[in-house]
């Protein structure tokens, strides 16, 4: 299993310099491929229910432009913030790792918060999961992103817990690269969310 | 939706049958005596050490096989009380409630509890060994997925005896399957049995993807893989685009259950259709992910004891991935009848009927393969030739049924039970018995009773085609499927009747191969040298039972899709013995697997009788194994040292001296 010889093409990353960490890094990517499906069916479910208000307040209604905007600022951001933490990592430099993972976790934490009251103010207002086939659409598909954002500020956390623990070894960088490559899919899946949910809503 | 709420459901425990009764007392017998017996002899620890915390994919394989065959029982059972039902006119075995509910099980046993894992386990067992790696990719979730699948089974198991059964079919079509009419916890078994298990069956098809793409032998280019290796390939792609769906699925009902969510209800603009198509999407790809696998099986088989290379490997290859491109694209075939228009319907028509082709394009090249071959016929390749007559039959009825005008007439008839049940058990299952036999003497030190094996194969394939053969006629005579019972009147009896003798008959075949594991166990001649078939491929290059490490050197002259077949005929091994033996890097056993699965079973409990309070604090058990797994994930592995592989050389070689 453990060949110490790196093959040709792998970038000379400490991510990827067992074969353990290649293996999960390349199984990782396959997982985000099956969580693409999983979205892509979320997705179609919400476009099918769309239009299907049953009386109830549409997205029209609900949706306030200031605050989904200022959620995808945060997000994208923590994006980005998340990127130069990989980078700081390749570097070696645990403290820039810090800096800038605890920033894309504030900043996760900010775009959740607001989710939370978002959602909170809609099921004030008599929008709940029971008022409509819609709304049910909305609020699974947009809750299981917020759940995925949930779980990878845990995650990430406990990671950086081993990180503060042991350094930054190939172990704890794949585990951190792995944390950034969820991180990044799920910014991804938002901009769909943005687009498919928020602004076609809006039309 | 409230935490502390602990409704009952109108029965507990269901104690209102004397089947079930007679559940229950062998559930206590048979848990006291396991108990009593494990305990007695000092078991346990042994039981730990070796087996629930093992993350060798062999015994994981061997493990996903019996479980396999326990439901085949289990399933098997149901499917004989329907027939005893039926055998006659207005038979009073089984009322209405109580046959739907043994319907429901025994399709969701057969195809979700007992066909996939059957197929898990045998990749499990054959993968890795035929493309010569010392363990899956990721050996831990490997656990993770047998024991998630085990325990989906067993909480879907215990609807029977705690709750009462699902009784919407294994389709769990809405609006039936909605807390309006179907109120209780029955479908919510359904819901949480799947949904575990499927996360299992998801993390297997990465896991074996991930195998099969990165930790091959040297040498062994994708070209040269075995056939069975390339179908659990594809396989694997076909699970992990296919089971997300189901997960949604699955949960989308559950919201709708439990939370009073609009996804499928009638009102509030729910869509019922959409159940249709999002379990099609998903079920039409799982009836071919039983049955790709099988294809693989018989690939092999087939070339193993005709001794020939297998015809048109390059063809077998990629009609595969065609089948597996296709079978995303024909869903709608399931619902012909309800409503999606002359266009729609006419497309997945045609698409369906395009399976056939590449389907066709195999069955001439296992026909080819054997044609002047030196054809042996021992168990494997028996249920291997049953195979392609039977399968043919049940091919053909489909390529009728996906007409879409005629399926208005075919459709939930016992035409199209029988149609299923000839490429269900005509394919997946026959190759299940075929892969059985045929790495049983690889998984251990010896093969089944040939003389056993023989009445069990033809007792089994009689009863077979007694049973199913009638259902196409009672089919197109107008008997729909799912029914309870029938008047004198219809004309049905006589092929009911025959069905029911047939379905008898398949049951004697089954306790037939039972025995002759129990007698092969007891009596059949010990041999460890681990090529009793002539094999062709790797995993017959080692010993029988193979050393956990399965490789002690790596194979180094791989240099066709028969390697091993190619080193006898030169006179050489598959190993350079000279090569000095090296430690051999492999991961611990791990207890995570089999705790968290532990907790997800009460997490799954809580869903069902929406005991939220109990749900929830198996979750958290869930969440918290993981953290602690997470935090010792840096003493996960050891190393095999030399001393340890020289000693098993040795005693292999004391062993085979001691035979000759
Ligand atoms: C030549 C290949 C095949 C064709 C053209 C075909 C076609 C069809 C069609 C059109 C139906 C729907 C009929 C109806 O509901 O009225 C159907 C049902 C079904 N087929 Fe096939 N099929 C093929 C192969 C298979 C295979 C290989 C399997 C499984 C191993 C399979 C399993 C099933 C099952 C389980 C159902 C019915 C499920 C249910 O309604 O409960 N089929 N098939
Ligand atoms: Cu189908």
């Amino acid at each position: 299993m453990a060949s110490s010889s790196v093959p040709k093409g792998t970038p000379n990353f400490p991510e990827y310099q067992t074969e353990e960490g290649r293996l999960k890094i390349f199984g990782f990517w396959v997982f985000l491929a099956a969580e693409v499906v999983l979205f892509s069916t979320l997705f179609a479910t919400y476009l099918v229910l769309a239009d299907r208000t049953a009386g109830g307040p549409t997205g029209k209604d609900l949706f306030e432009v200031k605050d989904f905007m200022i959620e995808t600022m945060l997000l994208l951001t923590s994006s980005f913030t998340c990127g130069l933490a990989t980078l700081e990592m390749r570097k070696g430099n645990k403290k820039g790792v810090f800096i800038w993972m605890i920033t894309t976790l504030l900043l996760g934490a900010g775009f959740l918060g607001m989710e939370i009251s978002e959602f909170v103010a809609y099921v004030n207002e008599g929008a709940t999961l029971q008022t409509s086939a819609f709304l049910s659409g909305f609020f699974v598909l947009v809750g299981t992103h917020g759940l995925h954002v949930t779980v990878g500020i845990i995650w990430i956390s406990l990671v950086l817990i081993q990180v503060a623990q042991r350094g930054l070894t190939p172990t704890t960088c794949r585990k951190l690269f792995i944390g950034g490559l969820y991180w990044h899919f799920l910014d991804v899946v938002w901009i769909f969310i943005f687009t498919a949910v928020y602004l076609t809503g809006l039309i | 939706m409230d935490l502390f709420n602990f409704k009952m459901p109108e029965q507990f425990i269901i104690m209102n049958n004397p089947l079930i009764i007679g559940a229950w007392i062998s559930i206590i017998l048979a848990s006291v005596g396991i108990v009593f017996f494990v305990t007695k002899y000092k078991k346990w620890g042994y039981l730990w050490r070796e087996w629930f915390t093992t993350v060798d994919h062999k015994k994981i394989g061997v493990m996903y096989i019996l479980a396999a065959l326990l439901m085949l029982f289990r399933g098997g059972f149901d499917a004989i009380l329907m027939r005893t039902q039926l055998a006659l006119p207005d038979m009073k075995v089984l009322d209405a409630q109580h046959y739907n509910e043994i319907f429901t099980t025994h399709g969701t046993i057969m195809i979700l509890f007992m066909a996939m894992p059957f197929i898990i386990g045998l990749m499990n067992v054959g993968v890795p060994l035929q493309i010569g790696a010392r363990d899956v990719a990721f050996p831990v979730l490997n656990a993770v997925s047998f024991w998630l699948f085990f325990v989906g089974a067993m909480v879907f198991n215990l609807s029977f005896v705690i709750g009462g059964s699902p009784d919407a079919g294994w389709t769990n079509y809405v609006p039936l399957s909605g807390s309006e009419l179907t109120p209780g916890v029955g479908i919510n078994y359904y819901l949480w049995g799947l949904q575990i298990a499927g996360i299992g069956t998801l993390a297997t098809g990465i896991n074996f993807f991930v195998t099969i793409l990165k930790m091959r032998a040297p040498g062994m280019t994708l070209l040269r893989m075995p056939m069975f290796t390339w179908s659990t390939l594809v396989t694997s792609v076909i699970i992990i685009f296919a089971f997300p769906v189901l997960t949604i699925t699955l949960a989308l009902l559950t919201f709708d259950r439990l939370f009073g969510a609009h996804f499928f209800t009638i009102d509030a603009g729910g869509m019922p259709m959409m159940w249709a198509n999002l379990f099609w999407i998903w079920g039409h790809p799982e009836v071919y992910i039983v049955i790709l696998p099988a294809f693989g099986i018989f690939s092999d088989v087939i070339s193993t004891f005709a001794r020939k290379r297998l015809f048109g490997y390059h063809a077998m290859v990629i009609s595969m991935v065609a089948i597996s491109g296709l079978s995303f694209v024909v869903w709608v075939h399931h619902f012909f009848t309800m409503g999606n228009g002359p266009w729609i319907n006419s497309i997945f028509s045609i698409t369906t009927m395009l399976i056939a082709v590449p389907t066709g394009v195999k069955v001439f090249n296992w026909l080819f393969t054997m044609y002047k071959g030196r054809i042996e016929t021992p168990a494997p390749m028996l249920w291997s030739l049953a195979f392609i007559p039977n399968f043919l039959i049940g091919g053909v009825t489909g390529v009728m049924l996906a007409s879409a005008p005629a399926d208005y007439q075919y459709h939930n008839s016992y035409f199209l039970v029988s149609h299923f049940h000839y490429v269900l058990i005509g394919g997946t299952v026959f190759g299940c018995m075929a892969g059985l036999y045929y790495w049983w003497p690889k998984i251990f030190d010896f093969k089944l009773n040939e003389r056993i094996s023989k009445w069990a194969f033809w007792i089994f394939i009689v009863g077979f085609n007694v049973c199913f053969l009638p259902m196409y006629l009672v089919g197109l005579q107008g008997m729909p499927r799912r029914i309870y019972t029938y008047k004198a009147e219809m004309g049905w009896t006589m092929w009911n009747f025959v069905q029911t003798i047939g379905a008898y008959l398949m049951g004697i075949g089954f306790i037939l191969i039972v025995w002759a594991i129990i007698y092969s166990i007891r009596h059949e001649k010990r041999d460890r040298s681990g090529d009793p078939w002539h094999g062709r491929t790797l995993e017959w290059a080692i010993p029988s039972p193979p050393p956990h490490y399965n490789f002690s050197r790596m194979p180094s002259r791989i240099t066709s899709a028969d390697p091993y077949w190619d080193a006898k005929k030169r006179g050489e091994s598959m190993f350079d013995e000279n090569e000095p033996l090296k430690p051999i890097h492999m991961p611990n056993n791990d207890g995570m697997p089999i705790v968290m699965s532990g907790f997800m079973f009460i997490a799954g409990f809580g869903f069902v009788f929406e005991w939220l309070l109990i749900a929830f604090i198996g979750l958290l058990g869930v969440i918290g194994t993981m953290v602690w797994r997470s935090f010792k994930d840096y003493d996960a592995d050891h190393y095999v040292q030399v001393e340890e592989i020289e000693r098993d050389q040795a005693e292999l070689q004391a062993s085979l001296e001691g035979r000759s």
